[in-house]
């Protein structure tokens, strides 16, 4: 089996502020925010109301439609708020951390002997679960159906992603542990994805299905990956998993604690000392953000995540879910006089229509949230094949989706991709599209009709 | 900073109203929009609609220019009075006769792209930029500005707004309105005389009775397909000294053209190359039929089959059709598998409907038209390639 993975089509977006490889404490943040649309299609059965005392990974909330699958606290503390959005929908928990951190003892997991349902049934109780993401869909995963592979990136090519090999460093048992535990649960095997010239703590777990990728973003994402080494077919399930949640389910199962620490990068260029912080999930941006340059209230935009697939957040904002990322970047609410006809120098671009990039593929730029042109029809074609590497159409998967053709989407690879996998495209759309938002709605539209 | 704020407070005003498109128009052609993104990638690449356009328009200017300087040289060449090439009185018969079509082209053209904005409550969309350009390039330099206006008019709301607007239509609008302007007024438009300026008007003054010589304003294919050598050198049709379309004539600076939208990938080199090779494929095989006898030189196709293979390329509109409009991604083939096919079939028919029309001896304009409709067609089969793969691999899976 070929192990070597090459993408040629792809886009590197080099900016300013990478993170220098050093970890600091983050100040130990006062609030713990949990918001239920990171886990997306999830309706949550609210367990602690204000006012209720909880430990770290106790539950908050279950979903709705699978009662197993709980939600747990990050840090153990009190509610103290429980935001309600439209129709009562719960948009935030808050949760006030104790000075003195409690755990809850989910007691050490007898990996040896247990088999694939106790693992299951283990994580879904332990609020470990909704770290396994399925496709089709790009959810937290169905634990009642069985997902033919497993597969996990370990390399992230994202533009200023936080570096695996470096977050990951001495987490070998915990990251063995998360690996055999998954392994019990699929009958398929366990791929993951180390680039080609890295160090990374994964490659020498045992149970696995090791592949080395090379080439510009997005050869990291896990979709390439499952793209090039398996595709998904029609009524076919695959799991992922991001590298570093792996770290807190293996810290579960081997020494029963929910721990959601986390080392994340803070990084873009308007962060005066990007480096790295060992925080929580759920924690304030601001323990972070403020005191490494970023002024109060300059006119910056904080991204909890990557500035491809990130979540805008507030100052008073929490580090997401899933994400290990947290960028900060000038907003570009502002005008440019004939900016749309003359030469550009220091914006990226693919094309060379008076844009200048091309001259200077290794300068790092420093790039605002301008749009940098209206929002239009598809007009160009075969622009986006140049950063799209999946065996897939782009511009006509994005239309099936745009006119809901349910038998159009399935036949052009539906069930295969997942909103990231369009970041490249979108960034690169001369009509300014909002493709992820058009694959997430055209997604949840199968959902909802095929399920 | 001061015109900056002053239309910033404008746009908030005008903000919902019906002139808003009308206003974001124009303000959006001093500054690039204070826009950011909101939900998706947090950053966005330079390109956007208006810098796609303008390259394209940059590519064709060029071409404009040296049409306007063609245009007197041209007309004095045929009035016995030849001047020349760059030269003042040459480029002032350009003036008057060829900014003028550009005017109406554009005036007409952008005023019902305005009144759609407002009526149907869009943004004016940027595609008319490019269109405006093509048509004074396509048209000859005669056209009265009233046959322009009509059918820019009728390009524009039947070749493009029926359809919602730019990027929905399936024809190509400024190829629209070439054939509004061929099939309403044919003795205007495939006569002899109206590709150089002056001779419909001698023409005219002679029926009246007259005693003046007839000018010719013929191009080489119309003489061609009446079986005349008009006499032009290679070297002339290549640099563009012979009477055509506006634009048309000169193909190294339509090549330089094409080079430099292939450059700055806004052009599809596919299709250009595509078509280029279909072209020269339909050439040969014209050659061959007159080389074996097939034809002889009573044929009234003689003259155009007989035409070096190669110097289709230089002569009439091919080379500006391949490389303005045949790419127009709109109306193109999608996919780059179809980009191949869809050029190829273009230069092929070109030249196929070149030879046998009798009316009209250029065929770039219908051969586009007429794979402007197949594009989908084409592009429906090469995506089917990429389904049945996928059925494939579930069958291979479930078997």
């Amino acid at each position: 089996m070929s192990n070597d993975i090459k993408i040629k089509k792809g886009l590197d977006i080099k900016l300013k502020g990478a993170a220098e490889k050093a970890t600091e404490n983050a100040i130990i943040s006062n609030t713990c925010t949990i918001r239920p649309e990171d886990f997306h299609g999830v309706t949550p059965k609210l367990i602690a109301k204000v006012g209720a005392k909880l430990k770290a990974g106790e539950t908050i909330f279950y979903n709705k439609d699978v009662e197993d699958m709980k939600f747990v606290s990050p840090v153990s503390g009190e509610v103290v708020e429980v935001n309600r959005g439209e129709r009562r929908r719960i948009m935030s928990i808050k949760i006030q951390a104790d000075k003195d951190q409690q755990y809850q003892d989910k007691g050490k997991f007898g990996l040896d002997s247990a088999d694939g349902n106790a693992v299951k049934e283990h994580l879904l109780a332990s609020g470990c679960w909704p770290f396994i993401k399925q496709r089709p869909y790009d959810v937290i995963a169905n634990p009642s159906k069985s997902p033919k592979a497993i597969f996990i990136s370990g390399y992230a090519s994202a533009p200023l992603a936080a570096d695996l090999d470096y977050v990951l460093q001495g987490k070998e048992t915990e990251l063995q542990a998360a690996i055999t535990a998954l392994g019990k649960m699929t009958e398929g095997q366990i791929h993951v994805s180390v680039g080609k010239n890295a160090n990374s703590p994964l490659a020498g777990l045992n149970g696995i299905t090791l592949h080395t990728v090379s080439g510009p973003h997005p050869s990291g994402n896990v979709g390439t990956l499952i793209n090039r080494v398996d595709p998904i077919n029609k009524g076919e399930v695959v799991w992922t998993v991001n590298a570093q949640d792996l770290v807190i389910i293996g810290e579960l199962l081997l020494t029963g604690k929910f721990n959601a620490e986390r080392i994340v990068a803070l990084v873009g260029s308007s962060v005066k000392k990007p480096r790295y912080f060992k925080t929580k999930i759920g924690s304030e941006v601001a323990t972070m953000v403020y005191d490494n340059g970023v002024d109060k209230d300059s006119n910056d935009r904080i991204i909890s995540g990557n500035v491809l697939t990130g979540k805008q957040v507030k100052p008073d904002g929490a580090l997401d879910y899933y994400n290990n990322t947290i960028t900060v970047i000038p907003e570009g609410d502002d005008y440019e006089f004939f900016g749309w006809n003359k030469p550009v120098f220091n914006k990226i671009s693919t094309s060379r229509a008076l844009t200048f990039s091309w001259l200077t593929p290794n300068k790092k730029y420093e790039l605002d949230t301008n749009t940098n042109g209206e929002h239009r029809a598809f007009v160009l074609t075969g622009n986006y094949e140049e950063v799209f590497p999946l065996d897939i159409y782009p511009l006509q998967i994005l239309k099936a989706c745009m006119y809901n053709d349910l038998d159009e989407m399935e036949a052009l690879g539906m069930y295969e991709v997942a909103p990231e996998d369009f970041a490249l495209t979108e960034f690169i759309c001369v009509s300014k599209q909002p493709h992820q938002d058009i694959i997430r709605k055209g997604l949840d539209v199968m959902i909802k009709e095929i399920g | 900073m001061g015109l900056k704020s002053t239309l910033h407070n404008l746009k908030e005003k005008y903000k919902g109203t019906k002139m808003a498109p009308a206003f974001n128009a124009i303000h959006t052609f001093l500054y690039l929009p204070n826009e950011t993104t909101h939900n998706g990638t947090h950053i966005k690449a330079a390109d956007d609609l208006k810098r796609t356009m303008n390259t394209v328009i940059m590519a064709m200017v060029p071409c404009l220019i040296f049409g306007m300087f063609n245009a007197g040289y041209q007309h004095y060449a045929a009035f016995g009075t030849p001047v020349e090439f760059l030269s003042w009185d040459a480029f002032y018969i350009g003036l008057i006769k060829v900014l003028p079509l550009v005017i109406v082209s554009y005036g007409v053209g952008l005023a019902i792209e305005f009144l759609f904005a407002v009526i149907k409550k869009h943004e004016v969309e940027e595609g008319y930029l490019v269109t405006g350009m093509l048509v004074p390039l396509i048209v000859p330099v005669d056209t009265p500005l009233w046959m322009l206006a009509v059918a820019v008019a009728f390009g524009v709301v039947i070749g493009k707004e029926v359809f919602g607007g730019t990027g929905m239509n399936i024809l190509n609008p400024a190829l629209t309105i070439r054939a509004f302007l061929f099939f309403a007024y044919p003795t205007w438009m495939s006569g002899d005389k109206v590709w150089v300026h002056g001779a419909v008007e001698r023409a005219n003054k002679i029926a009246e009775g007259a005693n003046l010589d007839a000018i010719s304003g013929e191009t080489i294919l119309g003489g061609l397909a009446q079986g005349k050598d008009l006499g032009y050198s290679v070297a002339d049709m290549f640099f563009g000294f012979i009477p055509g379309s506006v634009g048309e004539t000169s193909t190294i600076l339509i090549l330089l053209g094409g080079l430099f939208l292939i450059f700055t990938k806004i052009g599809s080199w596919r299709i250009m190359l595509s078509s280029v090779m279909g072209a020269l494929a339909m050439g040969l095989i014209f050659n061959g039929v007159v080389d074996a006898g097939w034809i002889t030189e009573s044929s009234k196709f003689y003259g155009l089959m007989s035409t070096v293979w190669w110097h289709h390329l230089i002569i009439g509109g091919f080379a500006f059709g391949t490389v303005f409009m045949a790419t127009d991604p709109v109306t193109a083939s999608q996919t780059n598998k179809g980009k191949w096919i869809y050029g190829f079939l273009i230069g092929f028919i070109s030249i196929l409907i070149r030879v046998f029309n009798p009316a009209y001896p250029e065929g770039v304009m219908l051969a586009i038209l007429l794979m402007n409709v197949f594009a989908p067609t084409i592009d429906h089969y090469v995506v089917q390639g990429n389904v049945k793969k996928r059925m494939k691999r579930l069958k291979v899976k479930t078997a």
